[in-house]
């Protein structure tokens, strides 16, 4: 189909109106956009898929904004998924996550999609996968995707993104054993962000229990980042390394 | 049967409180009007702040103006003062509120539309143009920018050889209210604190009549609160400066005196009479617990009233006429110190002349012909009344209690807590009145097809282009060196715990605009990202 | 999916300096129970980032709010900027203080829907639904995308 190549070829060369549409097609199940998607498969990609999940007001989508600027500066086109939940009553949502991430709005090299959980589970949308193959396919080098951030069963996100980054506000006491067996599982890095909060060094110690890699960061200015971003880039090397993730 | 029916069930107030069908001395059963009234001038000053009241002096009428340029809004002050207004009140454009000048491309389209330009110490020159400022008391309605326009104001008045302890008005200068309800700041909360405090530091030694701070629930009402929300959180924002205030290392006494309030006078009557004096009863009382003043002027809390501007609707103007009128009766019964009534057409547009002059009218006809003014607090004793200032008093130490254990209101604003209390009775009153179980005449009842046209205050182009020329020009005219060498000045003395108002001053008196003066400032303060409530 | 159970999409923002959300943010609340996904972009818009963000985020309508009277410049430029980005497909309403005469001029320039304050929601609410009515197949709304060549 002629129409389909001619979409594939815009969404190669980065046309965001295209990279929407095609996105707004896969959440909604058309069949056009699938196939689309599918031929994008085989385009190759070395983007990398970085998951952002944690308890809401953490400061999830400040730590992806202050990602962002740090990506930006070194030249890589970012991408950022941000996932909400869509009301099971009326299957409305208000998707708000974009509000932190203001700073980037004039760079064309930043794309910010918010999509509705649309009754699935799992902290993601059915169609977030697919959103992500799109954006590599558009040649975005980092790929941001934030979860719902409801705590529980967000363990889908390991089946997508690389590296997984959990963020945490100071003061989770006894939050830390229930965070256990679900968030932390999935964790290959805990930010505990609001560090200047007087209770911050006792939850960065008492994580470091459970996770290696714990770092504090003061996300409204900015403080830690370049040691989040050290500890992604080493854990993406790492993978390189194992071959353990899709080659 | 017919006799006990009742057309509602419950009857509730404009904030929900339930209203009994008759209030008896047995909903009094523990007050003790020695301890909850007191005598007007006395702690807790429930009763009014001064032992005559308007026996002595009638409220100040205050009607906030500013349109166009500075000249255009020389030309309304003169004329409302020519009309027997008794102070000014400057209202400032969209820009200049953010700390932008009027040539900056985010201020297109909004110069001189919401209020007056002003981006340099020569548009503030023309605004107070041939008007003694040592015998007018001005208030000036602006917060994230409000040390650089006092400092505007000061520099004025210095090259007019007025000295500084003769001036006197207000500065609205609450910039908790705007995170909180009308979204207009400019830096985070710390340093926007400090200049507060610095503000409040110069005040207290410098302009000793001034006020350097109008604690404002106007805003926080017009946002959809309730009116014990209003009470609730303007008071602790109050607080909020008081301590930050004495952490400075200030005396409680060399500034509490000068603090004075803001607050929305709405449609629901009785509760709003209610609202004031339970105002002027927690203050007095929360300052005596918490800081012991030495001098009873800081436990008085004095404030200003305007009418509710979320009430007025576009549909049949006229009518706002009328509510306008019980608003301003209801402030003026809860025993306020000055009063904005609003025009029937400020939902469409800036007031017309006309209907400022109605709205003027309003309060001097009260003022005259009702007699209300003849004695002090006319309503005490009254059974409703009574009650419903207790429960103003207890819903407001109820927030307070929470704000307290949330630890304070910095971190209740960062958790979003009054900004989700004020949205949920927001959309609790607009289902109400959607559902109609509230009538709004003329909107969802009473209504009309015919649209009421009624004249309105178009702003020219021409005023725009005005003031984008003079601001041109100043650029051109003046010292850049200097300039810049004050800019570093500011910006210096802003990364040290300095008072900045003097280096304000030498800024705007080197013709530094309000806008570079914001931008320097943002290079060491940051900007402040809201954390939006839904 | 069919399109009618597709949640439409709706950026609901505030353009220009004011800060008075109080109805815009009644709005989304009220377009969220009604069933569509908000877009809130929250305040201080320029015309430049909503369009932009109604790109990214693929939305079938844009709300504005303007309480600032500076609707008679700031409504046209998003309109313009819609149609300089192949996207005028995008419908456009806003609501505020508002003159009645503006209004009809902002009519003519396209802006499809204006409410004042006082307005129910009810009836906000029923003008976006009825936007399910005109949305395109979503294959035929991609454009040309020949901005990009």
């Amino acid at each position: 189909m002629e129409n389909m190549e001619v979409l594939k070829n815009r969404i190669t060369y980065g046309d965001v109106r295209a990279v929407s549409k095609l996105i707004t097609m896969l959440e909604a199940q058309d069949p056009f956009g699938n196939a689309v998607v599918k031929s994008l498969d085989s385009l190759p990609s070395q983007a990398s898929i970085i998951g952002i999940t944690g308890y809401p007001g953490a400061g999830k989508s400040t730590l992806i904004d202050q990602l962002t600027t740090c990506y930006r500066a070194e030249g890589k086109k970012v991408g950022i998924l941000a996932v909400d939940t869509s009301s099971p009553r009326t299957g409305g949502a208000i998707l708000g996550d974009r509000i932190r991430m203001q700073s980037h709005w004039s760079d064309e090299h930043v794309y910010i999609r918010s999509m509705a959980t649309r009754g699935h589970h799992g902290g993601l949308a059915k169609a977030t996968g697919d959103a992500i193959q799109v954006l590599e396919a558009a040649g975005y080098d980092v790929i941001l995707v934030e979860t719902v951030g409801v705590g529980q069963e967000e363990g889908q996100i390991i089946d997508l993104a690389q590296t997984v980054v959990v963020v945490v506000a100071p003061g989770l006491g006894d939050d830390i054993q229930a965070m256990k067996a679900g968030l932390l599982e999935i964790a290959h890095l805990v930010v505990v962000n609001k560090a200047d909060r007087s209770d911050a060094d006792a939850t960065v110690h008492a994580l470091r229990n459970w996770v290696s890699h714990v770092i504090p960061t003061i996300a409204l200015n900015g403080e830690g980042i370049h040691a989040v971003i050290d500890a992604i880039d080493a854990h993406q090397r790492k993978i390189v390394e194992q071959h353990t993730y899709r080659s | 049967m017919r006799e006990t029916q009742e057309r509602k069930n419950p009857f509730v107030s404009l904030s929900g409180l339930p209203v009994a069908r008759l209030y008896t001395k047995d909903d009094l059963k523990d007050w003790d009007p020695e301890h909850q009234l007191g005598v007007p001038g006395e702690f807790p000053y429930t009763r009014g702040i001064y032992p005559t009241m308007y026996r002595g002096r009638l409220w100040t009428m205050r009607q906030f103006a500013g349109f166009g340029t500075a000249s255009d809004t020389n030309a309304r002050f003169k004329y409302l003062l020519s009309q027997g207004q008794t102070g000014l009140s400057v209202a400032f454009d969209m820009p200049t509120l953010m700390g932008l000048d009027s040539d900056d491309p985010r201020a297109r389209g909004e110069v001189g539309y919401c209020g007056v330009a002003v981006s340099s110490l020569e548009d503030m020159e023309r605004l107070f143009d041939d008007i003694p400022l040592d015998q007018v008391t001005t208030s000036m309605t602006i917060n994230g920018p409000a040390a650089i326009l006092f400092a505007m104001y000061l520099a004025v008045a210095e090259r007019r050889g007025i000295p500084s302890d003769q001036l006197d008005g207000t500065l609205q200068n609450d910039i908790l209210k705007e995170y909180i309800a009308q979204k207009e700041w400019l830096f985070p909360p710390e340093p926007h604190l400090r200049l507060i405090t610095d503000t409040i530091a110069y005040c207290s030694e410098h302009v000793p009549t001034w006020h350097p701070i109008s604690i404002s629930g106007y805003h926080i009402r017009e946002a959809g609160s309730t009116a014990v929300q209003e009470l609730a959180f303007t008071l602790y924002d109050g607080l909020t400066y008081v301590d930050a205030a004495v952490n400075v290392g200030l005396q409680v006494d060399a500034f509490a005196p000068q603090l004075s309030f803001f607050f929305n006078s709405h449609n629901d009557f009785f509760e709003e009479i209610a609202k004031f004096r339970a105002a002027r009863r927690l203050w007095a009382r929360e300052m005596e617990k918490r800081y012991h003043p030495q001098n009873p002027q800081s436990l008085r809390l004095r404030c200003h009233a305007q009418t509710a501007g979320c009430s007025l609707t576009a549909q049949q103007p006229m009518n706002n006429i009328v509510r306008t009128t019980l608003q301003a009766l209801a402030a003026i019964l809860g025993g306020t110190q000055s009063l904005h009534t609003n025009s029937m057409d400020e939902t469409l547009s800036l007031p017309t002349q006309n209907a400022v002059t109605l709205a003027l009218r309003t309060q001097q006809i009260i003022a005259h012909e009702s007699e209300v003014a003849n004695t002090v607090d006319p309503l005490a004793g009254s059974y409703f009344i009574e009650q419903l200032t207790n429960q103003m008093e207890e819903g407001a130490r109820e927030y307070f209690q929470k704000l307290d254990a949330m630890g304070g209101m910095l971190n209740a604003i960062e958790e979003g807590f009054p900004q989700r209390e004020i949205l949920e009775a927001s959309q609790r009153y607009q289902r109400e009145v959607d559902k109609r179980e509230r009538i709004i005449v003329g909107v969802n009842d009473y209504t009309e097809e015919k649209y009421h046209s009624i004249p309105l205050l178009r702003i020219s182009e021409e005023s725009e282009n005005t003031q984008l020329e003079r601001l041109t020009s100043l650029r051109t005219r003046r010292d850049c060196a200097k300039v810049t060498e004050v800019l570093q000045a500011v910006q210096q003395a802003a990364t040290t715990r300095r008072n900045l108002m003097p280096y304000l001053i030498d800024a705007v008196k080197a013709r530094a605009t309000l806008g570079e003066i914001c931008v320097a400032l943002k290079e060491v303060f940051g900007t402040y990202q809201e954390s939006a409530v839904l | 999916m069919t399109v009618a159970t597709i949640p439409l999409r709706i950026l609901i923002g505030k353009v220009g300096l004011d800060g008075h959300d109080r109805g815009v943010k009644l709005v989304a609340r009220a377009l969220r129970d009604a069933g569509m996904e908000v877009i809130y972009t929250g305040l201080h818009q320029t015309p430049e980032q909503v369009v932009n963000t109604a790109i990214q985020e693929d939305v079938n309508a844009i709300g504005i709010s303007v309480h600032s009277g500076a609707h008679n410049y700031l409504l046209p430029r998003v309109l313009e900027l819609l149609k300089e980005q192949e996207a005028d497909d995008i419908v456009v309403f806003a609501g505020g203080i508002i003159p009645n005469e503006d209004i009809c001029w902002l009519k003519s320039k396209g802006v499809r829907a204006l409410y004042l304050p006082g307005t129910p929601m009810e009836e906000i609410v029923q003008f976006v639904r009825g936007l399910h009515e005109t949305v395109l197949p979503l294959t035929e709304r991609i454009g040309t995308g020949k901005r990009d060549t």
